[in-house]
């Protein structure tokens, strides 16, 4: 079984197609990429996937399980960290950590899970500072602790590194890195080619809301007879 | 249960923050400090013609005097003649303002130059701020009468008391106000009693939605902007029990504010207590089971504007959009406000009632005056209502959580008519 499956989906808002009727599949223990211009419907369909937004029409399973049918069982397998996300203000690192704990533990295997968290932010005495205290880069790190501390069989990671600099962003490719050899299966959205080179197994590009392009890294190199994905992304993009 | 409790916990520190609490204390202090300071209603002539039923016993030179003065101002007498509780019947059946009783030794005691006082019966018919000038009329025929008479013995050479002379009559005012009589005083003792009661609670009710909508509204609009909300929505909690989480924790912090500002109102009751009550006028104080009542449709309102909240805030976008999504909470609760504060709920025309009555805010504002007058049934329609308006912004609010519309805002969906898709899903 697959890890995820997407079959001819499409996202309208209103009139405006978003995602217009792409399919394909994610295997577990996979990294998989989708890489686009900006609008290309990345956001979206990991929006829809996660269990946020309905889907228009076509069909999207997460272990098996469908996320039109059974948004509550998708929502048990999977953590979505969504692109520019913060947390509650007034609230602490590790109490934010300690609040989303709740609903995955406890007793001591919560505990346990926040030490974890804790552990993964790398932020030290200032897990006890309040968030808006934070740096981007803290904030980005404490929300990636707060996705995968509850050790999802699933990680949706929308654009994670970001506007970080080069030592946090390379932190955080470690951080995905690991998480992969533990067996999570992972879908991500990035604008950085060699980051997504460097992670992911396979890719899709997507664009206009359609998929353009699939394939590992490699393979879509060979195929365009380009240097890097960057290359391959402007020859596709550009037609 | 533990991820209720959980998110309700995460709630209320969003919401309690010094930022939020400052300015309800420092209300609520300010409230306290104002009560000395408060006096009585300023009455001012009407023109209105007087409506009076009188008993006059005297039937001298003395008492003609009233109906002169009557007359001259086009008076209705809606009774005359020697029966006390027949004037009083006949003034409560027109709707008259008051009833004049003119003793017997009326005229012989101004003659031998004492002061002569009558009886007024007070027929107060509401408890808005100005509704003690309703009986202005009547007040104005009493002066007229005292500076004639004065005039007239200053003419027939009258020697005694100066102030006698300059003031020879007085009156005892026993007030009726729906099934209450409250002997010894005045209209306008009474309403500045009920101002604190039917005044302040109206005010307290305005100022604590119009704050909580604020906040409420706000912090989705910061849970959207800061995808906190998105964050939440895949977790693997249910859409009820996190609207639950949002409405109890909201409604505690609402509680906490209008629970501060009753303990300035308090102080600001008991500031005033002491230069303008009588014990009669402790009739008119709500009984404990009243009490309760009223504040559990305090609650109730509060609880509605939390999910008119909520349905609001589920439309904004971000931060910047949900402020300007206040102002509709806000109108909602100054309009009932300010027709109470200047108008009588029963006195209005059928369609504004109607339109009041709509608004959930309306109901704990009239329901002291209501209970007092002793028209429960308002107050517990007033209670139906809250209940399913409650419930309804419940129902709603679920369903919202379940749409895009959360997420996505308003704008785009609207286009493929958002109401058809919220109502139309499973
Ligand atoms: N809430 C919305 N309402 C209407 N249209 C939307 C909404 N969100 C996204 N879209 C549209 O859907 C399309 C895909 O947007 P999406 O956010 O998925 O792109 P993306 O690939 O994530 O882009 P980026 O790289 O800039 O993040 C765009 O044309 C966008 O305008
Ligand atoms: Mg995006």
């Amino acid at each position: 079984m697959d890890a995820l499956m997407v079959k001819d989906f499409t996202k309208s808002y209103g009139k405006h197609v978003g995602v217009d009727g792409i399919s394909f599949n994610v295997k577990h223990g996979e990294i998989f990429g989708l890489i686009g211009p900006n609008g290309a419907g990345k956001t979206t369909t990991l929006r829809v996937l996660s269990t946020l937004l309905s889907v228009t029409s076509g069909e999207m399973y997460v272990y098996g399980k469908s996320v039109v049918d059974e948004p509550n069982e998708v929502r048990r397998i999977i953590s979505y960290l969504p692109e520019d996300a913060g947390a509650y203000k007034h609230l602490t690192g590790r109490q934010y950590l300690d609040f989303i704990s709740t609903f995955f533990a406890s007793g001591e295997e919560r505990k346990r899970m926040v030490s974890r968290g804790m552990e993964i932010t790398g932020l030290g005495d200032r897990i006890n500072s309040k968030v808006d205290t934070y740096s981007k880069g803290m904030m980005r790190r404490l929300l990636i602790a707060r996705a995968i501390m509850t050790r999802p069989k699933f990680a949706i990671l929308d654009e994670v590194t970001s506007g970080l600099d080069v030592v946090n962003a390379t932190e955080i490719r470690q951080i995905i890195k690991d998480l992969s050899s533990e067996g999570v299966t992972i879908l991500l959205s990035s604008h950085n080619m060699f980051e997504v080179e460097y992670l992911c197994d396979r890719v899709a590009l997507i664009d206009k809301g359609k998929i353009v392009a699939e394939g590992a890294p490699g393979e879509l190199k060979r195929k365009y007879q380009a240097e890097n994905l960057e290359e391959v992304f402007t020859k596709v993009v550009r037609g | 249960m533990r991820h209720l409790l959980s998110l309700l916990k995460k709630e209320v520190r969003e919401l309690l923050t010094p930022a939020t609490v400052l300015p309800i204390v420092i209300l609520a202090v300010l409230f306290a400090s104002f009560g000395g300071f408060t006096g009585g209603v300023v009455e001012e002539a009407l023109g209105s013609p007087p409506t009076v039923a009188i008993v006059d016993l005297d039937e001298g030179k003395y008492s003609a005097l009233y109906f002169d003065a009557l007359i001259s101002r086009n008076a209705t007498i809606v009774y005359n003649g020697s029966n006390v509780d027949d004037a009083i019947s006949a003034m409560k059946e027109s709707g008259a303002m008051a009833t004049l009783v003119i003793g017997q030794d009326y005229s012989s005691l101004i003659e031998s130059g004492e002061r002569a006082n009558i009886t007024v019966y007070w027929n107060l018919k509401g408890t808005g701020l100005f509704s003690s000038m309703s009986t202005a009329p009547v007040d104005m025929v009493i002066s007229e009468v005292r500076t004639k008479t004065s005039k007239l013995l200053i003419e027939d050479g009258m020697a005694g008391d100066p102030d006698i002379i300059m003031s020879p009559i007085g009156y005892q005012s026993t007030t009726f106000l729906g099934d209450n009589r409250l002997d010894g005083v005045s209209p306008a003792e009474v309403s500045a009693f009920m101002q604190t009661q039917s005044f302040m609670m109206p005010l307290l009710i305005m100022i604590v939605i119009v704050m909580l909508g604020g906040i409420i509204i706000s912090s989705m609009g910061q849970e959207k902007e800061n995808k906190t909300l998105e964050t939440l929505l895949t977790l693997p909690v249910n859409r009820t029990t996190i609207v639950s989480g949002k409405l109890l924790g909201s409604a505690f912090v609402g509680l906490l504010f209008a629970g501060i500002y009753m303990i300035g109102l308090n102080f600001y009751m008991e500031g005033l207590m002491d230069t303008a009550a009588s014990m009669e006028l402790s009739q008119l104080e709500l009984g404990t089971t009243d009490t309760a009542i009223v504040g559990i449709m305090v609650a109730l309102a509060i609880l509605c504007a939390l999910g008119l909240c909520m349905i609001l805030g589920a439309f904004a976008k971000n931060y910047k959009a949900a402020q300007s999504l206040t102002i509709p909470i806000s109108f909602l609760a100054v309009i009932p406000f300010f027709v109470v504060l200047f108008a009588d709920f029963s006195s209005l025309p059928l369609p504004a009632q109607a339109i009041l009555f709509v608004i959930p805010f309306t109901h704990p504002m009239i329901a002291m005056n209501n209970m007092i007058m002793g028209d429960y049934m308002l107050v517990y329609y007033g209670i139906a209502y809250l209940v399913a308006f409650t419930l309804a912004t419940v129902i709603i609010t679920v369903r919202l959580y379940k749409s895009d519309i959360l997420l996505t805002g308003l704008g785009t969906t609207i286009a493929s008519g958002p109401l058809g898709k919220l109502f139309g899903k499973k």
